[in-house]
């Protein structure tokens, strides 16, 4: 293993020389794994107005949405979702960021930051709706000015550049920011997204969340450079952060969100960090990566990190922990309640919204379910696997 | 009424449009600067600005996946896709995106997205250039699928699609484009017939010719020359596609008892397959003969020399309204 106390690592490549994810150029990084908070000649601007109160309010974000990705994984595990995809490891890459935007930015994410959705005030049972299987979105986009969670890999970049062009002509300061991880930055759409970016000079911000692995296929499979470098041959400027250095991630993003809504365009941001659980709870890690460099990274934790600097700074008080867990203890049981007392849709929901206006087509085969779902005394009889005539 | 072609129809409807509705903005390759391949967009980036009319590097997934964008914000793009055999790269965001949002989002976000599609052969092009790619996106549901026939339907229809709340697939017959014909234009988005409805062109008594886009014309010289033989067709004009208006076809056959249906797309999986199929289902004691489908062949796109093999023409046309008659026709003697 040839991983570093800089979080730049990841495993070595047997011809590793070749490939640069572990070498090149310096993270920004603004506290150190251990605690220590280290100046930054150009970020420590960025973040110069977060206080003692802020930072434990940071802790406390992280802290919760790693039991909220507890809670979901015990669901899925208990049946009561049918799959979740944890953010483990990715708390500071998420809450740095997320906690960085306007109410007004709008995000376009993947399906992994849950985290971000819970820095844009999401209600914690629609976060779960998707993997419940009640619904294909669990919120209305508007409400929190997030669009619903993309699927298709890297598809959602192509949304926030052409929302960011609306920004654009609408004459407003608002920024459309899109998340996606190392392996979307293999899809056309993610480099036709920036390439329309650099053309129109559009509000935008790429947030790449290089968490090393694309289920199973690591990051040196998708690039022979590190992926921020990528940005260059876009005429995109990019950062390359310790995505599990909270501070920095969120001067990072600022810095990004400055320049867009200055007119400046896009930016591109590569936030370091390692998916510490599995792709999803689907996914079995222990066929494709070693178990050290798993413990490599757990030292470099970014909830451990965060915790080492209020401990540093004497804030990191029994209360305080305490307080904290009670949150995440609340959070979890009011999801888990969500969750369990969700109602089932109906059956005939199935036909619900895929027009907005009446289609001949669908309307008749609507028609004829209903009559043919009338035959039954019970509407679940008429899907049950034994057959219910 | 004014004499216009088709492609300056499609124009002043684009126009109209974008008088009418701040929030409609054109995107697509070359249509600014040069008014589009065909100067469908003639003159509106002049008049509209580069904002509102807007020349994009090339790139169809981008093109659609920004449009996306632009109607998460509340716009209501229209984009160009240049020639029909380049739409496949905006494959996955016209069926996995643009179809899906509204479904997915639970009705909170709307797509009213028009997409643009130059289609169908006859004008001598390389490959790639021909193509009639509208079943694949009639299968996927969420989408609207039209085409046009005439200048004034050109002119209204790209007006409803634009207004429509549904993403609109709005195919135009390109080697129609020079066509004239008269247009009304103080019809607008609201105007009587709606864009799902289709048309029936010709009255007839023996058989229903179902057609759309390029080959109306073709039915129509069709059914006039049928005519010199004491043969009454009956002409529907399907303009909507997706979804096809039952309907209109369903009282015709119920009175001809003998459907045709002619697209230069393939045949197999085509709408002329669904169609048959639906209307047997729904006519089946009114039919007195099979269904007939006159299309292209399974084959890819052929080389400009032997396209009007490729593309239904009026004597293949007759020639299938005469199988559905049972009249001596090509296939005579042949079983099945």
């Amino acid at each position: 293993m040839s991983t570093d106390e800089t979080g730049q690592g990841g495993p070595a490549a047997p011809n590793s020389a070749r490939h640069p994810h572990g070498q090149g150029r310096d993270l920004v990084q603004l506290v150190t794994p251990t605690g220590e908070r280290i100046s930054h000649p150009e970020f420590d601007y960025w973040v110069r107005d977060v206080t003692d109160e802020q930072l434990c309010s940071l802790y406390e974000d992280m802290t919760v949405i790693r039991r909220i990705d507890v809670e979901a994984t015990a669901l899925q595990r208990q049946g009561e979702l049918g799959l979740w995809p944890p953010l483990l490891g990715q708390e500071a890459a998420q809450i740095g960021s997320g906690r960085a935007l306007r109410t007004d930015d709008f995000v376009f994410s993947s399906y992994r930051e849950n985290g971000v959705a819970y820095c844009r005030g999401v209600d914690l049972t629609d976060i779960l709706r998707v993997w419940r299987g009640t619904a294909s979105s669990g919120w209305d986009p508007y409400t929190i000015n997030m669009a619903t969670p993309q699927i298709i890999i890297g598809a959602q970049t192509l949304h926030a550049t052409g929302y960011a062009m609306g920004i654009q002509n609408d004459g407003a300061d608002s920024v459309a920011v899109t998340y996606f991880g190392d392996g979307a930055t293999s899809e056309g759409d993610v480099n036709e997204a920036m390439v329309f970016a650099a053309s129109f000079q559009v509000p935008v911000v790429f947030f790449c969340t290089n968490n090393h692995w694309a289920i199973s296929e690591p990051v040196r499979l998708q690039s022979h450079i590190q992926l921020a470098d990528r940005a260059a041959g876009f005429g995109i400027p990019s950062l390359r952060v310790d995505g599990n250095d909270v501070l920095a991630v969120m001067a990072a993003t600022r810095v990004a969100l400055d320049r867009a809504r200055r007119g400046g365009g896009p930016t591109f941001i590569e936030a370091v960090s390692y998916r510490m659980g599995p792709h999803t709870t689907a996914d079995d890690p222990t066929r494709y990566r070693d178990a050290n460099e798993l413990e490599d990274w757990a030292a470099r934790d970014p909830i451990s990190r965060i915790a080492a600097l209020l401990e540093r700074k004497g804030l990191l008080s029994a209360e305080l922990q305490q307080d904290v867990k009670d949150k995440a203890d609340a959070v979890a049981r009011e999801m888990r309640t969500g969750c369990t007392t969700m109602p089932d849709p109906e059956p005939l929901d199935v036909f619900k919204n895929v027009y907005s206006t009446p289609n001949s087509w669908l309307d008749r085969q609507q028609d004829h379910y209903a009559r043919y779902l009338a035959t039954f005394g019970d509407p679940a009889g008429a899907v049950s696997e034994e057959g219910a005539r | 009424m004014t004499q216009m072609t088709f492609a300056r129809a499609i124009n002043a409807g684009l126009r109209k449009s974008l008088e009418n509705d701040p929030k409609v903005v054109l995107m697509g390759e070359d249509i600014g600067t040069l008014g589009g391949v065909f100067r469908v967009t003639d003159g509106l980036q002049k008049d509209f600005g580069t904002h509102r009319v807007v020349d994009t590097p090339l790139a169809e997934s981008a093109i659609v996946g920004t449009a996306v964008g632009l109607a998460y914000r509340g716009y209501r793009p229209v984009v160009e896709i240049q020639f029909d055999g380049f739409i496949y790269p905006a494959f996955d965001q016209i069926v996995s995106q643009v179809a899906k949002l509204h479904y997915r989002t639970r009705g909170a976000v709307k797509m009213p997205i028009t997409i643009r599609v130059p289609f169908g052969g006859g004008i001598g092009s390389p490959e790639h250039h021909s193509e009639s790619p509208e079943a694949y996106f009639t299968h996927t549901s969420g989408l609207r699928v039209v085409t046009v026939s005439s200048p004034q339907d050109a002119y209204t229809v790209i007006q409803q699609a634009i207004s429509c709340d549904d993403p609109v697939l709005y195919f135009e017959p390109k080697r129609r484009y020079h066509d004239k014909g008269d247009v009304d234009e103080s019809l607008d988005h609201a105007a009587p017939v709606p864009m799902g409805q289709a048309r029936v062109l010709t009255q007839g008594t023996d058989v229903t010719l179902v057609a759309y886009g390029p080959l109306v014309k073709t039915a129509l010289d069709a059914a006039s020359a049928a005519a010199d033989e004491g043969v009454s067709i009956e002409v529907i004009d399907l303009r909507s596609l997706a979804p096809v208006d039952y309907e209109t076809i369903v009282a015709s056959v119920r009175r001809t008892g003998h459907l045709v249906i002619t697209h230069e797309a393939a045949q197999s999986g085509g709408l002329g397959a669904e169609v048959a199929a639906s209307i047997t289902e729904r006519c089946f004691y009114h039919l007195e003969a099979a269904p007939v489908r006159v299309t292209g062949f399974d084959i890819p796109y052929p080389y400009s020399k032997l396209e009007m093999h490729h593309l239904p023409g009026l004597d293949r046309i007759l020639d299938g309204v005469d199988r559905a008659l049972g009249r001596p026709n090509s296939l005579s003697g042949l079983e099945g």
